[in-house]
């Protein structure tokens, strides 16, 4: 438990001003959920992800996804090497503990898709074989809001195989100052030292499945996600995919808070994360605060 | 917490759902109200929506007072009145209309609602049908859902969910509802003064007859009334439907004499009776149907010398009494027919039938004869039976007699009096309804305005007043087959009297049948049939102040029924440390610090801890039992327990 918190604070030293966002990452890998990071660029998506998987121990990749990205540079391809007269396999980047998939709504729906369906499985198969991804395996997808130009943005179904996403914004001053006086993020970066070992993580992971989620939680999150159903206020209701990812992030972010019982506060604390990429406004079909007014309008029971 | 709510504006949604709701309601009046007030009403409704959508501002306080002025003149103007039902219909409308434009708040809306509901009722004052009934019901549904639409600030619930909620609100009152309509004080009479005006444009006979007076009323299917017999049914041509009897005639119309009334009937009566129960449409006279010969009186009626059931006072509602009639009888027999007036006729007119008349008696003698020979006449002559006969000049029976021999009943009848009187032979006219059409639905006689029919009487000596139909002498099939068979094809015809389609025919007979079981049980509830369904139900004490306890302990016994189910369900679902959890909150509000409904205990508690940190920590440890209780796994007994005493501590 130490551990995690002190991965929290490291990243916070690089990250500045930004805990919140960072715990949110730390609750969505503690709950086994691939995260989606979308903001303009230069506010540190790429950083974040860098020191997530750093200050965990977890390998880590990185590809940059543009538009001539082929699944075969996601997944791997096999090579005939004349030397032994057959095909081998050559794995791609996405065979790693930490992938951190960039800009992702820049390449074409056919590489999403390889990574999407990766995410999913687990696991990935080429040429008729099937190969196991490390564990744990997460993807953190940076991605550019959808509305600038060059961008293929996810389809909903898609999307909402990121159990998270967040948006760092801007830092504020007193945070941007800092920056600004500190040393280079790059050197930071190479200097930071895992916190913990990847069988820690597991053993979090494991931890938070036991955390409790009494019914009077459980008929929170129903009503929550009832309301998105039955308001007139919504696009499209919350599936039940969405209401799980509720549950377990709720559990990962009880787990940070060092509770054994999820409260009606952790649902709150998680929903934005949780919810924002899959629910939009009826009116204007944006997803600006629908979160914030999905809260207000639902009574506890 | 409400506190702040009512100043919230109203939505556009709220705002189109109220316009919306309010001009369905007001529609039905649409036909009744001055052109320009409709168009008024309707630009008003189009402008409060465009000022919504556009999101402006609402036009001016001193615009607003200037438009109710002038629109209240201009209705003064128009109705000489504000006062009555369409004057104040008329202002009402036009007050909605301006209401609407100066609604901006949640709260401005409910008002609007409530009247909408009172607008529901103005309907009723111009038509109580099974389909203004539903239609109404739908008005009733909307206004209901429009205003839980009204009770959502933060968001718009779903339309489905509203109208499914505001449907189940009503049947919920349902049983409240019906409990009302039975044990309601009924008054005698209707609850409201009708204005005079009430029945402009009701259709039906009239105490004079000129040539073209009856054709017109053949185009109306309006009912003029519904019997339903005991036993069977006479035969179609003994219907007759005794109406104004008319003496007096000036050359072109005949009128009736003013009736000298008596209190019981001279009536030789010969053959078993006809019973029968009538319900006559209002027709805004004093005369009540009946077959010829009425037998009884029925309550609050007396009879004219001349055979006609006349009531008090005039036919404003639907009525409904018992009757019995004799088809076969005898009347007058006794009495001379006053014959001057029976004989008498109009000087300068007709010359060519009072020749004829005095050639008849010359070769005939007596009434009898004469009476057959005229009718000889008819029948051999060849006159023609028609709906639209050509136009007479000032001599009309001579015209009809010797040059168009074409007419309708009234012709018949009018020119055979005054034949008959020519010849000395006292005569008269009685207008009334032949026949009528069977509902077999409903096992009842529909007889309707297009029934309208004339014929005579003559007063033969020994035998009194004696029924002669001239119109039977040229067209037999009138009075056996009603007005469709006497008539070629091809001429127009009300739809109910010529049987286009035998499924439509059959729809609106059930239709009928539909409204005539309304008529009788729904509209039909009066004091009368109050007091016997009750006696019925073993109440003898029927006063009003009886039924006024009844009603009241009714409603409280069905108001305290649905409460408890309401409770039961949410009791169901309820925590006791919930509810403790709620009485803590209560007590923290009076400190206050309130919690809002969407705010989790741990933030609430330190949001208190802030507010008050005197009594921080007792707070801090209830909200911990809380907690532990609603979200931990843990045994329950101890803690709830302890939160209990903890809750009852807890002081401000």
């Amino acid at each position: 438990m130490k551990k995690i918190n002190d991965a929290a604070s490291q990243i916070g030293h690089i990250i500045l001003g930004k805990d919140r966002q960072i715990r949110l990452a730390l609750a969505c890998m503690i709950a086994r959920g691939h995260l989606l990071i979308e903001d303009v660029p230069g506010v540190g998506k790429t950083t974040l992800a860098h020191a997530l998987a750093a200050s965990l121990g977890l390998a880590f990749q990185r590809i940059q996804f543009t538009s001539d990205l082929l699944p075969a540079d996601v997944l791997g391809v096999a090579v005939y090497n004349s030397d032994v007269s057959r095909f081998e396999f050559h794995p791609g980047p996405i065979f790693s503990q930490v992938v951190l998939a960039d800009e992702v709504n820049r390449a074409t729906p056919k590489a999403q898709s390889a990574l999407l369906e990766a995410m999913e499985e687990h696991q990935v198969t080429i040429e008729g074989e099937t190969r196991k991804l490390p564990e744990p395996f997460f993807v953190i997808a940076t991605q550019n809001p959808s509305r600038q130009i060059g961008t293929f943005p996810l389809p909903e179904s898609q999307l909402d195989r990121f159990l998270m996403r967040i948006e760092l914004g801007y830092p504020d001053a007193t945070a941007e100052r800092a920056l600004l006086r500190g040393e280079d993020r790059r050197d930071l970066l190479s200097q930071l030292k895992p916190c913990m070992q990847p069988a820690d993580l597991l053993a979090l992971q494991r931890e938070a499945q036991q955390v409790h989620t009494s019914d009077a939680l459980l008929d929170y999150v129903q009503a929550l996600v009832d309301h998105t159903r039955n308001s007139a206020g919504y696009a499209g209701g919350l599936s039940p995919r969405a209401a799980l990812a509720l549950v377990h992030a709720a559990r990962a972010w009880a787990l940070l808070d060092a509770r054994k019982h999820a409260v009606p506060e952790d649902v709150q604390a998680i929903l934005p994360g949780v919810v924002s990429h899959r629910l939009q406004s009826a009116t204007d079909g944006s997803s600006a605060d629908v979160a914030a007014r999905l809260l207000a309008a639902v009574a506890i029971p | 917490m409400n506190a702040a709510k009512p100043i919230a504006a109203i939505s556009l949604r709220n705002t189109v759902w109220i316009t919306l709701t309010l001009a369905l309601i007001a529609a039905p009046h649409a036909e009744r109200l001055p052109l320009w007030l409709t168009v008024i009403a309707a630009v008003f409704c189009g402008w409060r929506l465009y000022l919504a959508r556009m999101r402006l501002e609402l036009p001016a306080r001193w615009l607003m007072i200037f438009i109710v002025a002038a629109g209240s003149a201009a209705i003064y103007l128009e109705y000489r009145t504000l006062f009555g039902r369409d004057a104040g219909v008329a202002l009402l409308v036009l007050m909605i209309s301006l209401k609407l434009m100066e609604t901006r708040t949640q709260r401005d809306g409910m008002v609007l609602a409530f009247i909408g509901y009172f607008l529901v009722i103005t309907n009723f004052f111009y038509s109580q049908s099974i389909p203004t009934a539903l239609y109404l019901l739908a008005c009733v549904w909307l206004i209901t859902a429009t205003m839980i639409g009204l009770q959502y600030t933060r968001e718009a619930p779903p339309t489905r969910s509203q109208l499914r909620t505001a449907a189940i609100m009503l049947a919920q009152s349902a049983p409240l509802m019906i409990v009302f309509f039975i044990l309601f004080p009924r008054m005698q009479g209707p609850l409201w003064g009708l204005p005079t005006d009430a029945f402009a444009g009701v259709t039906g006979l009239s105490d004079s007859m000129s040539p073209g007076s009856l054709n017109k009323l053949v185009f109306s299917e309006d009912v003029a009334l519904r019997a339903t017999f005991a036993g069977r049914l006479p035969p179609q041509n003994r219907l007759y439907w005794r109406g104004p009897v008319l003496l007096d005639f000036d050359g072109r119309t005949w009128t009736a004499a003013p009736r000298a009334m008596r209190n019981q009937i001279e009536l030789d009566r010969r053959e078993n009776p006809v019973r029968y129960t009538v319900t006559v449409e209002p027709h805004n006279r004093r005369w009540l149907f009946a077959l010829d010969m009425p037998g009884t009186l029925p309550p609050r009626a007396g009879i004219s010398v001349d055979h006609l059931l006349l009531s008090q006072v005039p036919i404003t509602t639907r009525t409904r009494y018992e009757m019995e009639s004799f088809l076969d009888y005898g009347i007058g027999a006794a009495s001379n027919p006053a014959p001057a007036r029976m004989l008498a006729l109009p000087a300068g007119f007709n010359p060519q039938t009072r020749v004829l008349g005095q050639q008849l008696r010359a070769q005939h003698g007596n009434s009898e004869a004469i009476m057959n020979a005229a009718l000889k006449m008819l029948r051999d002559q060849k006159f023609v039976y028609t709906l639209e006969p050509p136009l007479l000049g000032t001599h009309a029976v001579d015209e009809f007699l010797f040059e168009t021999r074409a007419g309708f009943c009234e012709h018949f009848a009018s020119a055979f009096v005054v034949l008959m009187r020519a010849a000395g032979v006292p005569a008269r006219v009685v207008t009334g309804y032949l026949g009528g059409e069977y509902n077999a639905l409903g096992d009842y006689l529909i007889v309707r305005q297009s029934d309208a029919h004339a014929w005579t009487e003559v007063w033969l000596d020994n035998r009194g007043w004696v029924r002669v139909d001239p119109t039977n002498s040229v067209s037999p099939a009138r009075a056996d087959g009603g007005l469709a068979a006497a008539l070629p094809d091809g001429v127009s015809l009300p739809r109910s009297a010529r049987a286009s389609n035998p499924l439509i025919h059959q729809l609106a007979l059930t239709l009928d049948s539909m409204a005539n079981a309304w008529n009788q049980t729904v509209l039909g509830y009066n004091l009368e049939t109050q007091r016997a369904l009750l006696t019925r139900a073993g109440l003898d004490d029927t006063s009003w102040r009886t039924l006024a306890v009844m009603l009241i302990a009714a409603t409280g016994v069905i108001t305290l029924l649905l409460a408890l189910l309401t409770l039961r369900n949410r009791a169901h679902k309820r925590d006791p440390a919930l509810a403790l959890y709620r009485a803590f909150c209560a007590k923290a509000a009076r400190a206050g610090v309130v919690r809002d409904d969407a705010e989790g205990p741990l933030d609430f508690a330190l949001r208190f801890a802030t507010a008050r940190p005197d009594i921080a920590p007792a707070a801090q440890a209830i909200t911990q039992l809380y907690v532990a209780l609603r979200y931990k796994n843990i045994n329950k007994n101890n803690e709830l327990h302890e939160l209990r005493q903890r809750v009852r501590q807890f002081a401000i």
